[in-house]
């Protein structure tokens, strides 16, 4: 069967016929670097459009649906329009700072990709360390916002970056313990490794209910690390108006956006990574027919369903929800959801050690 | 106790956002609630309130006469001189004169459509339209003679 | 050098929110002395869109000037409206037939929910719910779609003058307010749903920005602000105009005096008015629209001054004639100013956050705060 692990040895064996293996690597860099670039380019313009789209359907009204057919292409025009928008650089910002902060956004983002894999055999880098990994370079992206809001000299984007700079390393905890239970029940940090342990269930159904109280752990925590509604204090435009990206305009503003709705993905795809199993096919127990029917279905398929979902849970959130209060937003991290998912950590590893899971 | 009122005050907060998802997904599901109108499409089928206050204009029949005597209570009801009229003498058959309207002058850009000189207007010689389009590109376009050129009183209105 | 950073001395960061601010739906200016998050002082600055409308009406006639008081509160142009035409009424001591009474009174409780369904929207949108705005916007607008057709206009509808009303109901208006308020009814239920029984939304209101009666008193706030801490002032019941003597509703009253009390004052307010409306909507009497009144509008010397509860609280109209065609001098007493004065008082010790919730639940209209 056709299968990407094969398409990507074949190109490896043709380059290396042709080139030196230096050159053959460097090339083979680069073809995995704008594959993830057009991902990131169509990324963002789906995600948009299907955030506008939601949103739209929940307020009662229609959405983009001027731009192509039932406005398909809105987000290419928008992204047409920051392009040709001025990048202004406030006079009394770092300019270094102020004009970096939104590549490191970008490029912390793009770093993320390389282990998530994203159908049978589609992984950039399968290190042993995967979801360390990606808990560990996630957390570089407060830097960013933090740099964004301190070198605009603005008040809003300081507040803002202050906010976010909180929200983020308070929530990075309980979205970190949640994720180790997983790790506990699989015994391994590599991200195939735990793929491979859902082939006969996933583990939000064979891990009982520790498994379900740290999904929606995760949920809740990842949608505050990405700065989404209802935890969008950052950015909260009735009080800080735009929070960090007050000052931003033009192309580096839509860097920030891309990168926000790129988080959005990469924390969406670990959350299906990692408790629905990847780009496992559902199956039922026994049913070999049933189970047949799902394997038929391409594995990218499963992955990219997956992911959408939690996208879209997320911005069902969004649409749904008032914003919390900072004061509000600490205490429910370390007085509902630290304790709730520490506590489940040791009942996840009691149950590992007993064997209680399926 | 303390831990059932924990647990109580965690459940009924996530049934109150419960029911808030279920309502949004509601309408996310129900298109049929969409209210949007569609305006520049749907020119055709938009129909104004017979008494909406687009514009104020004076009808002609289709002799081009109107109502007009040329009192001027329009212009004195009118609280932001929107209005202005510009009369003349006409000389009738009998050899009377008679104050008849040259031109009734309209500044679109200074009316805020009060209505109050439709109310004032002793002989009903101007109404309000349903138009509401008036946007153009020269601002002169918008000080409009109300009177059709060549138009004369109707006959039988004093 | 401090002033120049926008410090204070002590270390606190004065950050200035307006006049062009999601937050403040207007040009308010409000200057905010911050410690971290927490508020140490809030100085509101006004005059951004002051239009001198008080001189305008001066060299206005008793007619003319009522249209310029729709642009004060945009949203209770009626009862503005209605306002000042009682003024003019009371010195003229013309009888205004009973059918314009009822007319008026069921338009302002109309504006009245129109209103507070706009509040509504917007305080949820301040405070990070988006959807409730355009779920609030669907009702309006069928309020509005109702004007439109009876009164010509959606905003500024210019309808009541001295005497009366313009022009009599449209023939479709009863029909229409009933299906509206069969509508209203079908709909109320999800604005608890979305927002009011929202443990965020509650946690974000309760204990925000409470006002004590005395300081309600003290700093004359009136209309839902004080009603919310417990301060009974509606003119409705106090001083009945019109027919609101005879139709039974009640006035609401809550006594926690913070945010979330306010926010209550406001929904339970908006099912008084469709009681008034659905008592009224009936029995609206036959006659005349519009009592005989003179070509030329002469009020006799003196000073005459009527107040009426608009959506935002006690609007007084203040007529000093000289006994000429034009008013000598007026003046509005203007529910928000003094609503707005509280916002000090209540914001201090509270976080940035509050604010918005604050500003929301004061229903704070900037045109007629500066008029
Ligand atoms: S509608 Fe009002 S403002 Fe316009 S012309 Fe008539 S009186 Fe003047
Ligand atoms: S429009 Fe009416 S009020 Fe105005 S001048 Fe003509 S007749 Fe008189």
């Amino acid at each position: 069967m056709w299968s990407f692990s094969g398409l990507a040895t074949g190109i490896d064996a043709w380059l290396t016929q042709r080139f030196n293996p230096a050159l053959s690597l460097t090339i083979e860099m680069v073809l995995a670097g704008i594959a993830v670039i057009t991902l990131f380019a169509v990324l963002g313009l789906v995600l948009v459009l299907m955030e506008r789209k939601v949103s739209a359907w929940m307020q009662i009204r229609l959405g983009p649906n001027r731009v192509g057919p039932k406005g398909i292409l809105q987000s290419l025009a928008d992204t047409l329009k920051l392009l040709v928008k001025e990048g202004l650089t406030p006079n009394s910002a770092d300019k270094l700072l102020f004009n970096f902060a939104p590549f490191l956004a970008i490029i912390v983002a793009m770093l993320l990709m390389a282990p998530i894999a994203f159908a049978k055999d589609l992984q950039l880098w399968d290190l042993n360390i995967g979801v360390l990994y990606i808990s560990a370079v996630s957390s570089i992206m407060v830097i960013s916002i933090l740099i964004a809001g301190w070198s605009s000299n603005n008040k809003y984007s300081l507040m803002g970056a202050m906010r976010s700079g909180a929200q983020i390393v308070s929530y990075e905890l309980s979205a970190g313990l949640s994720v180790l239970s997983v790790v506990v029940l699989v015994g391994s940090l590599q991200v195939s490794d735990i793929i491979k342990s859902q082939a006969d269930g996933w583990w939000i159904f064979k891990g009982h209910i520790p498994m379900v109280v740290s999904f929606v752990t995760f949920i809740i925590a990842v949608t505050a690390e990405t700065n989404r509604a209802p935890f969008d204090l950052a950015e909260a435009e009735s009080e800080l108006t735009a929070g960090f990206h007050t000052e931003y305009s033009g192309m580096k503003f839509a860097l920030f956006f891309l990168a926000e709705y790129v988080n959005v993905f990469i924390v969406c795809a670990v959350g299906a990574t990692l408790f629905l199993g990847g780009w496992m096919p559902f199956h039922i127990g026994h049913w070999q027919g049933f189970n047949h029917v799902m394997d038929y279905i391409p594995s990218s398929l499963w992955f990219f369903g997956k992911t959408f979902l939690l996208i879209f849970v997320i911005m069902w959130f969004r649409w749904t929800f008032p914003r919390l209060r900072i004061d509000q937003l600490l205490n429910l991290e370390w007085k509902y959801l630290l304790p709730i998912s520490m506590v489940n950590l040791l009942v996840t590893t009691a149950m590992a050690i007993l064997g209680w899971h399926f | 106790m303390f831990i059932t009122k924990y647990i109580q005050e965690v459940w009924g907060a996530v049934r109150s956002l419960a029911t808030g998802l279920r309502r949004t997904m509601y309408y996310f599901t129900h298109h049929k609630e969409i209210i949007t109108q569609q305006y520049p499409d749907n020119r055709e089928t938009l129909v104004l309130p017979e008494r909406f206050k687009g514009e104020v204009i004076m009808p002609h029949d289709d002799k081009n006469e109107h109502r007009c005597t040329g009192c001027t209570a329009c212009e004195l009801a009118c609280p932001n001189g929107t209005i202005k009229v510009i009369t003349k003498f006409d000389i009738k058959p009998e050899g009377k004169k008679k104050k008849a309207i040259d031109k009734l002058v309209y500044h679109l850009e200074l009316c805020t459509m009060c209505n109050l000189c439709v109310q004032a207007c002793p002989s009903d010689a101007i109404k309000m339209a349903q138009t509401f389009e008036h946007s153009v590109f020269d601002r002169g376009l918008l000080t409009k003679i109300l009177n059709n050129p060549g138009s004369k009183i109707m006959d039988g209105v004093e | 050098m401090f002033e120049e950073q926008g410090i204070t001395p002590e270390g606190d960061l004065i950050v200035n929110v307006g006049p062009q601010h999601p937050a403040t739906h207007g040009v308010l200016h409000l200057v905010i002395t911050l410690n971290g998050e927490t508020i140490k002082k809030v100085e509101p600055h006004l005059g951004y869109i002051h239009r001198s409308i008080e001189k305008m009406c001066e060299s206005l006639s008793y007619r003319q000037f009522i249209y310029v008081t729709s642009r004060m509160d945009y949203l209770s142009a009626h009862i503005n409206n209605h306002a000042c035409a009682l003024c003019v009424e009371k010195g003229l001591q013309v009888e205004v037939p009973p059918k314009a009474q009822v007319i008026r009174v069921l338009l302002d409780e109309l504006t009245r929910i129109a209103s507070h369904e706009l509040w509504w929207g917007a305080m949820a949108m301040d405070i990070g719910a988006f959807t409730p705005f355009f779920h609030a916007f669907r009702e309006r607008e069928t309020i509005n779609d109702i004007m439109e057709e009876t009164c010509g206009a959606r905003l500024t509808m210019n309808f009541m003058m001295p005497g009366g009303v313009m022009q009599d109901l449209h023939p479709n208006f009863q029909a229409r307010v009933k299906s509206f308020i069969q509508q209203y009814k079908h709909k109320i239920g999800e604005y608890a749903e979305l927002l009011t029984g929202n443990i965020i939304f509650k946690n974000r209101m309760k204990n925000v920005g409470v006002l004590s009666p005395e300081d309600a008193i003290s700093y004359g706030c009136t209309g839902p602000t004080a009603r919310g801490s417990g301060v009974s002032c509606d003119i409705r019941k106090l001083y009945p105009y019109e027919v609101y003597g005879q139709v039974d509703f009640d006035e609401i009253l809550e006594t926690g005096g913070d945010s979330l009390s306010r926010y209550m004052v406001r929904i339970r307010e908006m099912q008084q008015s469709i009681r008034i409306i659905e008592q009224l909507i009936d029995g609206i009497p036959e006659g005349d629209f519009q009592a005989k009144t003179k070509a030329v509008l002469k009020l006799p010397k003196g000073e005459f001054y009527q107040r009426v509860e608009t959506a935002r609280g006690e609007l007084g109209v203040y007529i000093v004639s000289e006994g000429g065609t034009t008013p000598y001098r007026i003046k509005f007493r203007s529910p928000g100013f003094s609503n707005l004065s509280v916002l000090d008082r209540i914001a201090r010790g509270g976080k940035l956050g509050d604010l918005v919730a604050m500003m929301g639940t004061l229903d704070l209209v900037i045109p007629d705060i500066d008029r």
